[in-house]
């Protein structure tokens, strides 16, 4: 249709506007981000003091304060990912290879469309539920229980709740593309219904709940608006970096090296366990 | 598989519960925006439209929605020539690097939000203040429209991806020019995942609070940061409720009709 050279001239255009965006919006202000966590702050005047140092990363390493709230940030990610696992794996059964299939459509967009209700207005939602007269201790007080109230359990409920459709969607997708005949190989051999579950159905959704578990750890690591709503004391990374932008941010910029290297170290375990494809 | 009729109502019951938990909250939410009971005790002891007046009324909500729409349209904006832009490149070439073009798209949201935010916190400050540019409405575009680009990339991509090979060299044997194939093949083609990527970008950006935090500055507020504000004074609660009901109600419609459109239920937030 057009000269080679037609097409490169073409392609650059295409390109350039995307790439001159991100590139400078975005790669560049994580460069400004990841340098400055090697700089210093003047501790009266909290101005950035540009004298090159890796006392922040020494300090993030050593302090016992932030060990903890690290170590606590992760427990949380994982126990999120736990909660949506389990969560997860009947109901997206049940879309996938109950329902009738003239269900599963507007099943997967029931699931899906709270997705995109404001992130804000659910964890303000369960703030209002989990309160001292709210819903759930109106529930559970017949029973005789009481709720868990504001805390770390309503971080990883509250987590758990605002994650669960990342990980529906993609076990979906996995017990949806499992054949038939493998579980009916598997009943003709035998097996009960648990062992087909334990020997068929969860190894072939095994890379899929990986696969959602990167959005639910990932997203549990750096949040810190749930748990500033629904986390009553409980302190996480998140709120660390947040409150040491203004004042410290070279502290911040080393804090925010925590997560992101999480995130990297879970991708790149993930990925080797092939998970990844499935996306 | 034959499960038993014990175990197919086991997975029903759980179905059911879970629906039943993804939606409690959210209807509560609206609910309570006709409350009585200004503590939102359950059960509600009385209906009132009272919320929504003040709300209707008050002048900082206003106000925040105001901003909030202005981000969303100016970053929606952005998106969308951003977004459809890399989406032909990576679509229409092969070229070395594509896939980090991919890459780079989808870095801002795969990132943590506070990394995000924080990262351009620091390079406004570095960069744009000694320029004389404060914090304010330009400062948010900005940080929106980096995170939603990806979505109109995705939507525009997937729809390229649909679109049958042959269709724009048909166009072209028949004579028509590049323009004329663009305008009237490739055009009506991906006209609705435009659509459909625009108004998931304006939900996302609509609703948005992390990276807001970090690039408002102190006098702007959209209307998640007036939210947020205002949540841990007690007498706005009520107020509160009903602009977060009414939150709810914005950001859910534009991707239902976005979901029509695309027939694709992630909405390419995936």
């Amino acid at each position: 249709m057009t000269t080679r050279h037609g097409e490169r001239l073409r392609l650059a255009g295409l390109l350039a506007p995307p790439l001159i965006w991100l590139a400078a919006a975005y790669l560049g202000s994580l460069a400004v981000l990841f340098l400055s966590a090697f700089w210093t702050t003047d501790s009266f005047t909290t101005d950035v003091v540009r004298i090159w140092t890796t006392d922040n990363f020494q300090q993030v390493l050593t302090v016992p304060v932030y060990r903890t709230i690290a170590l606590r940030t992760l427990s949380i990610a994982v126990a999120v990912t736990v909660v949506d696992a389990l969560l997860a794996l009947p109901m997206a059964y049940f879309m996938a290879r109950v329902a009738p299939a003239r269900l599963r459509g507007a099943l997967v967009v029931a699931v899906l469309t709270p997705l995109w209700a404001s992130y804000l207005v659910k964890a303000y939602a369960w703030r209002v539920m989990l309160g001292e007269h709210g819903l759930i201790n109106a529930l559970a007080a017949p029973l005789g229980l009481h709720g868990p109230g504001y805390g770390t359990t309503a971080v990883v409920l509250v987590l758990a709740y605002l994650w669960l459709p990342y990980m529906i969607l993609p076990v979906y997708a996995a017990l949806e593309r499992l054949p038939e005949q493998h579980l009916e190989a598997s009943a003709d051999l035998g097996a009960g219904a648990w062992q087909t579950l334990r020997y068929v159905v969860l190894p072939a959704v095994r890379p899929a709940v990986l696969a959602g578990s990167v959005f639910t750890f990932s997203l549990s690591l750096g949040d810190y608006v749930a748990v500033q709503i629904v986390g009553g004391k409980t302190q996480m990374l998140g709120n660390v970096i947040a409150s040491q932008v203004t004042l410290d941010l070279p502290m911040a910029a080393a804090l925010s090296a925590v997560p992101v290297v999480l995130i990297v170290c879970y991708l790149t375990a993930v990925r080797r366990a092939g998970a990844l494809d499935s996306l | 598989m034959r499960l038993s009729r014990t175990a197919r109502a086991v997975l029903g019951g759980c179905m059911a519960l879970g629906l039943a938990v993804v939606y409690v909250p959210l209807l509560l939410v609206l609910l309570n925006s006709f409350n009585a009971d200004r503590s939102f005790a359950w059960p509600p002891s009385g209906f009132t439209g009272e919320w929504w007046r003040r709300a209707w009324h008050s002048a900082g909500a206003r106000d925040a929605l105001l901003t909030s729409v202005q981000a969303g349209l100016a970053a929606t904006a952005v998106a969308l020539v951003l977004g459809s832009l890399a989406a032909f490149a990576v679509h229409r070439h092969r070229f070395f690097g594509r896939q980090t073009v991919s890459f780079l798209v989808v870095l801002p949201i795969a990132l943590p939000g506070i990394v995000t935010g924080i990262a351009l916190n620091a390079a406004f400050r570095t960069v744009l203040e000694p320029l004389g540019i404060g914090f304010g409405l330009f400062t948010v575009v900005v940080g929106h429209a980096t995170f939603c680009v990806v979505v109109v990339f995705n939507n525009v991509a997937a729809r390229l991806r649909r679109l049958a090979p042959g269709t724009e060299e048909a166009s072209a044997d028949l004579g028509a020019r590049p323009p004329q194939t663009f305008r009237y093949v490739t055009l009506p083609a991906v006209r609705s995942a435009l659509v459909a990527g625009g108004l998931l970008a304006f939900a996302l950006s609509f609703d948005e609070i992390v990276v807001t935090t970090f690039t408002a500055g102190p006098g702007t507020q959209t209307l998640p940061i007036w939210i947020y504000s205002n949540l841990s004074r007690p007498n706005q609660a009520p107020v509160v409720n009903a602009v977060a009901a009414l939150l709810i109600a914005v950001s859910v419609l534009p991707v239902y009709i976005a979901q029509r459109l695309s027939s694709d239920a992630a909405g390419g937030r995936l």
